[in-house]
């Protein structure tokens, strides 16, 4: 997983409650059997028209808007279906960082796997974000677990063991392989009633 | 102090780690099927790991596959998604129910049908709708594909404990109402997220006298609420459910008693109790695009609150203030891991049975498994849902996520049974309602919603 410390970046504000995954990435994407090139389908409903062309008015689409690596959203974001495949998506692509007032359990969990972090701030603070222009830049510094913008700084909580997690860009397996003993252990105390 | 169902559930599968922090959990069946699975196999093999074990994890298909004709599966790439499964569960030896087999079906409809889900487990499957299986009495969620990856690797997850929620459900449903208006009227009244950060579970008389079906439907769609966890205690119903089921335990009497220790010792031991009387309710409907947009039946369509209500009004072209049983009705879907169990459909042709569909509507049912649909035509189902205009197809997820070619057409408002309202849920701009089995029969009879508390309605 790619590590995540400090990080620059533009930001594209999707400001609409309750974001679900089946709109970040819809269905017909997910018959592939591969992590990558998801990108390209990101917000597919809302990013192209009927007839396939990209939709001018969604801020995706916007030329002062490519490049960004963050996306400012409102309450309960990547609710509904447990489809890693919107964070796959939303890295591919190009966002490093979601800023949102809360997630969805099993969305926040998807983006620790795969180094896009999940940062909640209040809406007050978003909303800021939200209004900045398209090439004004705000500043994400994990390690002191701060967002910057405007020469604000505002703190963000984040357990310990997944900003670690971040920071290092560890593979989880790896970490549990480690641990084989302990789970083996675990194993023979089970009751059985085979 | 004492301790919850999920406390006492939690522990007894601890490996390691500290309270407050990412705890190793371990996991006692890991379901598995076609659409969040392939990467997971993928790295397994790229990095020359094993499947640690195999008798804890058993596959199925049912996202993808085409419920009108399941054995003509056209789209090649989906095609592709099933014969991937096929692969890797040949090469990591892990039982599959595939397409054809008795038993294949909708993953949440098998894990308890084969007697695979047991009460005192951990359970988990890339799927949000997990959950359902805790209506046995067991941590069950939904994880991503690097989490399931990691389960196939390891046996076990990393997470964080969350707080428990008591949601204590009290009185007698009335005639016509189900379980599915029970925690679709939760939903209404406290919001999509209430439950985020928290295991959820329902508890109080209501919940006792339930069937297993109906605890599911409830538990399955606690994560609309946003909880990913949602159970009950297993209790004689539960025992009597699993007893006799292919994979249930052989030394049956030795697991029931072992089972009896999960219980929660008193309500004070929840971190939060939500108190809801059940006596009054009325069967719901959904009016919007995500499943706390609903009303009872008897109600009408909200005020446009904010942003989130406009775009949902214009999404579904409705109007605020307009009766619920005005809603147009031009399909009807019924089926999904929320209500496509024999108990839904038997309830579906209840209020079918020497009816027909209005003109204009369509109606599909999809049985949740082959088991299902086996059994359903033993009783003769079938017929009462042929004779009244549906099409009875084979078994899957269907149009409840419609990735298959079964789709909802655009601007069309289909009733269903299913968990979902999201905008193209169903299909790219179609307009979902959700509702019970026998609410969403009874719109297709009349091609709009109709209170079925109300006699003369059936």
């Amino acid at each position: 997983m790619e590590a995540i410390t400090i990080h620059k970046g533009t930001t594209i504000p999707l400001m609409n409650n309750n974001i679900d995954t089946d709109q970040i990435i819809p269905k017909q994407f997910l018959k592939n059997i591969l992590k990558t090139g998801y990108g390209k389908h990101l917000f597919h409903d809302w990013r192209f028209l009927d007839d396939g062309r990209p939709n001018p008015n969604f801020i995706l689409n916007q030329p002062e808007r490519q490049g960004a690596t963050i996306l400012i959203s409102g309450e309960n974001f990547g609710c509904g279906s447990s489809r890693e495949h919107a964070a796959w998506a939303l890295k591919d692509w190009g966002f490093k960082i979601v800023i949102a007032g809360s997630y969805s359990d099993i969305f926040f969990m998807n983006c620790t796997k795969n180094g896009v972090l999940p940062i909640i701030l209040p809406l007050e603070a978003r909303q800021k974000m939200a209004a900045i222009s398209p090439e004004e830049k705000i500043t994400v510094d994990l390690p002191q677990q701060t967002v910057e913008c405007k020469s604000e700084k505002y703190h963000f909580d984040i357990d310990s063991t997944w900003k670690k997690k971040f920071i290092n860009g560890t593979d989880d397996i790896d970490v549990t392989l480690d641990y084989s003993d302990k789970i083996s252990e675990f194993e023979n105390s089970m009751p059985s009633f085979s | 102090m004492g301790k919850t169902l999920f406390d006492k559930l939690w522990e007894k599968h601890v490996i390691t780690g500290a309270p407050g922090e990412p705890q190793l959990i371990y996991i006692d069946l890991h379901l598995v099927h076609e659409v969040t699975s392939p990467q997971a196999f993928e790295g397994l093999r790229v990095n020359h790991r094993h499947v640690r074990r195999t008798e804890r994890t058993f596959a199925t298909m049912d996202h993808n596959v085409p419920t009108k004709d399941i054995f003509n599966i056209k789209d090649a790439i989906s095609l592709k998604q099933i014969e991937t499964l096929k692969k890797n569960c040949n090469e990591f030896g892990i039982r599959l129910a595939e397409v054809g087999s008795e038993d294949q079906g909708i993953v949440h409809v098998i894990g308890p049908q084969l007697g695979l889900t047991q009460p005192g487990q951990t359970v988990v499957c890339g799927d949000s709708h997990t959950a359902t299986h805790g209506a046995f009495g067991s941590i069950a969620f939904g994880i991503g594909t690097s989490e399931v990856e990691h389960v196939l690797a390891t046996q076990t997850i990393w997470q964080l404990k969350p707080k428990t929620m008591g949601i204590h459900l009290r009185g007698k449903l009335q005639e016509g109402v189900s379980a599915k208006d029970i925690i679709m009227a939760l939903i209404a009244t406290y919001g999509v997220d209430f439950g985020t950060g928290y295991a959820l579970e329902f508890y109080g008389d209501t919940v006792d006298s339930l069937s297993m079906e109906n605890r599911m439907s409830i538990c399955n769609m606690a994560i609309e609420g946003g909880a990913k966890m949602g159970m009950m205690k297993p209790d004689q119903t539960t025992f009597e459910y699993v007893k006799g089921r292919k994979y249930a335990p052989k030394k049956m009497e030795e697991a029931i008693d072992y089972w009896k220790q999960f219980y929660t010792d008193s309500p004070a031991d929840y971190d939060k109790v939500l108190e809801f009387d059940v006596s009054d309710l009325a069967p719901y409907v959904s009016w919007g695009t995500n499943p706390s947009m609903s009303v009872p039946i008897s109600g009408k369509l909200p005020d446009i609150a904010d942003m989130n209500f406009q775009r949902a009004y214009d999404y579904m072209d409705l109007k605020p203030h307009m009766a619920a049983s005005a809603i147009p009705i031009q399909w009807i879907f019924i089926g999904s891991c929320t209500n496509g169990r024999l108990a839904d459909l038997q309830e579906a042709a209840r209020v079918l049975k020497g009816h027909h569909l209005a003109k204009n509507v369509t109606a599909w049912i999809v049985p949740g498994s082959r088991t299902v649909k086996n059994d359903a035509e033993k009783l003769g189902l079938d017929k009462i849902f042929k004779d009244a205009g549906c099409e009875w197809r084979d078994p899957g997820c269907s149009a409840c996520l419609a990735m298959n070619p079964d789709k909802i057409p655009a601007g069309i408002h289909c009733a269903s049974t299913t968990n979902r309202n999201f905008e193209g849920r169903q299909g790219k701009d179609a307009r979902t309602h959700l509702a019970s089995p026998a609410m969403v029969a009874a719109a297709g009879i009349h091609g709009h919603f109709v209170d079925i508390r109300q006699k003369e309605v059936i």
